[in-house]
């Protein structure tokens, strides 16, 4: 599948702001300070980005407030609501905390809760598409949910290194970011394993069943409709940048889970400041993975051209 | 709502007859000439006289090579266009609305004036039966030409789709595939018709109609027992040494006297 810069960097950042939403309204974080500003600005700053970010490839813009209205079939627009929900009820909670200092606790869970179901959302636009057996038949909803939680307390955890270094064993200590960690790449793992055996044959499908010419023999592409690209094929045959995928998944798994694991327990000992690091390495790492969850998945629909 | 109807009126949809198609691309042509034309925004391309033409067609046609485990390779042509599915996933995913199958007739639309063009039914179609215009960045596909099919400015015998009306060799027939008692559901019956990927559980409407094999190697044909069946021989012009018939047991005969 195409990996559009704006999707790629949709999924990544609503998956960080909406994780940091999750856990300030499920109470992280102290009270007092400049934490609860800034902590709260870049939740809503990341999923307010990330929901911009997502109408970069849309072919009529002026319609896109029309995807509020399907919520009761259409995984996307369940999204759109979810993603305005979470951010309002949110963005209640935070200025209520921020000018009032008072952090109700039932309005924290809606927002957590609403703001995991977002996640829960993006991720089953993906994992509900038969036609791309790699989202549909491997845990996805799972992986965007740890990785979300993952960074949005990674997130947390740079804001309170920033703030001081005073509030930042009282915020997100580095062993809770290094053990988010290692739960992370524990299910990034899993995903990938399943992922491998997720070709387009694991739901059955093949040339001979796309064409049903099966039953008379082995069925090859002799002659594509047309000569030059089309649609089809830069969207769905994506095929460039596959042959780098190992190069490009150790990168990730280093720069995503192994030095934001190392950083952030060096921060315990040196200073909040080095979570600051973390999450920017984090952020790196999970922009390459979620460049190679698309680039890596295989549509059905090549197959009628003898491609992957 | 872009939720599917529980039951259509009837089933609009095309049988394709894979036996008879011989790849002319007619078909395509005159969908891409109807369909640009028609109510909606113009089907576009791009630099379509330069070195990178690319555009959005609604029916394509592919060619397979079909290799039978014993006998010489058959060619068959492959017409594609949206298959009208009764569980169309390309449906239900649509955020916007714009996507929905008519209750009436089963036709699926897309409502351009509503598409927001994100893509995401083209990614749901297993079949690659959408395709977003270049230009007008929405989303197009097959309409069955529902501007021809119920047109009544038109002579009645252009009342089907411009593909059917286009097909030179009769491979593309039109009908109501909910009516069992209707003659493209007795023809899909008769020949046998498929689903594509049944796996993916679409419940297509059109189907295909299986190409019959054409050529086998002679030892299949029977009759011809151990010798391998040389075509050239057909053509070989008798001479005193291959000579068949009266004369060759003549010829036998005597050379077994002498």
């Amino acid at each position: 599948m195409h990996p559009a810069p704006s999707i790629v960097l949709f999924t990544v950042l609503t998956g960080l702001g909406l994780g940091q939403m999750a856990w300030l309204g499920l109470g992280l974080g102290p009270d007092e300070g400049l934490f609860r500003w800034l902590a709260c600005a870049l939740a809503l700053a990341l999923a307010g980005a990330g929901g911009l970010a997502s109408t970069g490839h849309l072919g009529r813009r002026e319609n896109a407030w029309r995807a509020f209205s399907q919520w009761r079939s259409s995984w996307l627009s369940r999204e759109a609501c979810l993603m305005v929900a979470a951010m309002a009820f949110f963005g209640l909670y935070a200025a209520i905390w921020c000018l009032g200092g008072v952090r109700l606790w039932g309005l924290g869970l809606a927002a957590a809760a609403l703001a995991l179901a977002t996640i829960q959302a993006t991720a089953m636009i993906y994992a509900q598409l038969k036609a791309v057996p790699r989202w549909s038949v491997t845990p996805t909803p799972a992986l965007f949910l740890v990785t979300g939680l993952t960074g949005g307390l990674l997130a947390n955890g740079a804001v309170s290194g920033l703030v001081g270094a005073g509030l930042a064993g009282a915020a997100v200590p580095g062993w809770w970011a290094a053990l988010a960690l290692a739960v992370a790449a524990g299910v990034a793992v899993w995903w990938q394993t399943s992922a491998a055996g997720a070709g387009r044959a694991s739901q059955g499908s093949s040339v001979e069943s796309a064409t049903g010419l099966g039953f008379m023999g082995r069925v090859r592409s002799f002659e594509a409709p047309h000569t030059g690209s089309n649609y089809l094929l830069r969207e769905m045959a994506f095929e460039v940048g596959r042959k780098r995928a190992f190069e490009l998944r150790r990168l990730g798994a280093v720069l995503g889970y192994l030095a934001p694991l190392v950083l952030s327990l060096a921060a315990l000992g040196l200073g909040g400041w080095l979570m600051v690091l973390a999450l920017v390495a984090h952020v790196m790492g999970m922009l390459a993975l979620r460049w190679l969850f698309f680039a890596e998945a295989e549509h059905v629909q090549a197959l009628y051209y003898g491609k992957r | 709502m872009t939720t599917l109807p529980e039951t259509t009126g009837r089933k609009l949809g095309l049988v394709i007859d894979l036996d008879t198609c011989v790849g002319c691309h007619a078909c395509a042509v005159s969908c891409k000439e109807w369909n640009t034309g028609g109510t909606g925004a113009p089907l576009a391309d791009t630099d379509a006289y330069g070195a990178d033409p690319s555009g959005a067609w609604l029916n394509r046609v592919h060619t397979y090579e079909v290799q039978p485990q014993n006998g010489p390779a058959q060619m068959v042509h492959f017409p594609k266009s949206c298959l009208h599915c009764e569980d169309a996933p390309c449906v239900t995913v649509c955020p916007t609305g714009a996507s929905y199958k008519r209750v009436e007739d089963g036709i699926v639309l897309v409502n351009e004036d509503t598409c927001m063009g994100c893509g995401l039914c083209a990614w749901a179609c297993p079949y690659g039966a959408r395709e977003m215009d270049p230009v007008a960045g929405v989303m197009k596909k097959c309409t069955l030409c529902v501007d021809r099919i119920y047109n009544q400015n038109l002579p009645e015998e252009d009342r089907v789709p411009a593909c059917v009306r286009a097909c030179p060799t009769g491979a593309r027939h039109f009908g109501d595939l909910g009516d069992p008692s209707s003659d493209i559901s007795k023809l899909v019956a008769e020949r046998g018709g498929y689903d594509l990927m049944p796996e993916q559980g679409t419940k297509p409407v059109n189907q295909y109609l299986p190409p019959r094999q054409r050529d086998a190697w002679a030892s299949e044909l029977g009759g011809c027992d151990s010798a391998p069946f040389n075509l050239a021989d057909l053509a070989e012009p008798e001479t005193a040494d291959n000579a068949g018939g009266f004369l060759g047991w003549l010829d036998k005969a005597l050379e077994r006297i002498g």
